[in-house]
């Protein structure tokens, strides 16, 4: 059995893989940024730079957005039986996905950079 | 329904309720990161009373999301399948959520 002809087993795999990775970072923000000395935009900024943190924060943007995607497909294919609705809506999504990728990334490397 | 069915269809719908909010964070978020100004602004909306609701609201969707999330890990593994079993965990998965909401909000509140 290939990969890719596992039917639905890569994209039940990725599902749970990125489940498990946004898990594991969002219990280390909640440590790290609940024993924070101070609310400022200079804090937050130096946190979000710091290159492990920056890292970690583009694997969990590609996980949440991998993740959304997923689940948003499984969704329309339970209940969007038409193609004529279901097509388009899973365009305009995979858009959404991009462009929020594309962005959040782009945020990063320019607090990464400064 | 029964407590299982329950925490599928919570499932579901909080995972669709927070894609829908990926667009308006990843903007918050810019903002927050842009310069002093846009981050107080950012603190200025999370801090204003009709949005903190919102939040619990997000914060018990994030929290049943992950517990569920877990327990749907657990029973791939072949824990707990029995059906006994498999219903407690669904009623762990509610009550940690709400008590994780609860904390939380009590943190932020």
């Amino acid at each position: 059995m290939s990969w890719r002809g596992a039917n639905g087993l890569r994209p039940w795999l990725m599902q749970r893989l990125s489940a498990v990775y946004m898990a594991g970072f969002l219990l280390f923000a909640l440590g790290s940024l609940a024993g924070a000395s101070s609310v400022s935009f200079e804090a937050w900024r130096d946190w979000v730079g710091q290159p492990l943190v920056n890292a970690a924060m583009a694997l969990f943007v590609v996980a949440l957005l991998t993740h959304a995607w997923v689940g948003t497909r499984d969704v329309l294919m339970d209940y969007v039986k038409p193609m004529a609705l279901r097509f388009p809506l899973l365009l305009l999504f995979a858009l959404i996905f991009l462009i929020s990728l594309f962005w959040s990334l782009r945020v990063l490397f320019s607090v990464a950079a400064a | 329904m029964p407590v299982m069915a329950v925490v599928s269809i919570l499932h579901r719908i909080s995972g669709v309720a927070m894609v829908l909010l990926i667009p308006l964070l990843v903007y918050l978020f810019d903002l927050s990161l842009r310069n002093p100004q846009g981050f107080q602004t950012v603190l200025a909306v999370l801090n204003s009373t009709p949005v903190r609701l919102l939040e619990v609201l997000l914060v018990w969707m994030l929290a049943h999301h992950f517990f569920a999330g877990v327990r749907f890990l657990v029973l791939d593994m072949d824990w707990g399948v029995e059906k006994a079993v498999a219903r407690k965990s669904a009623w762990l998965v509610h009550g940690a959520a709400v008590v994780t909401t609860l904390l939380i909000a009590g943190a932020l509140l």
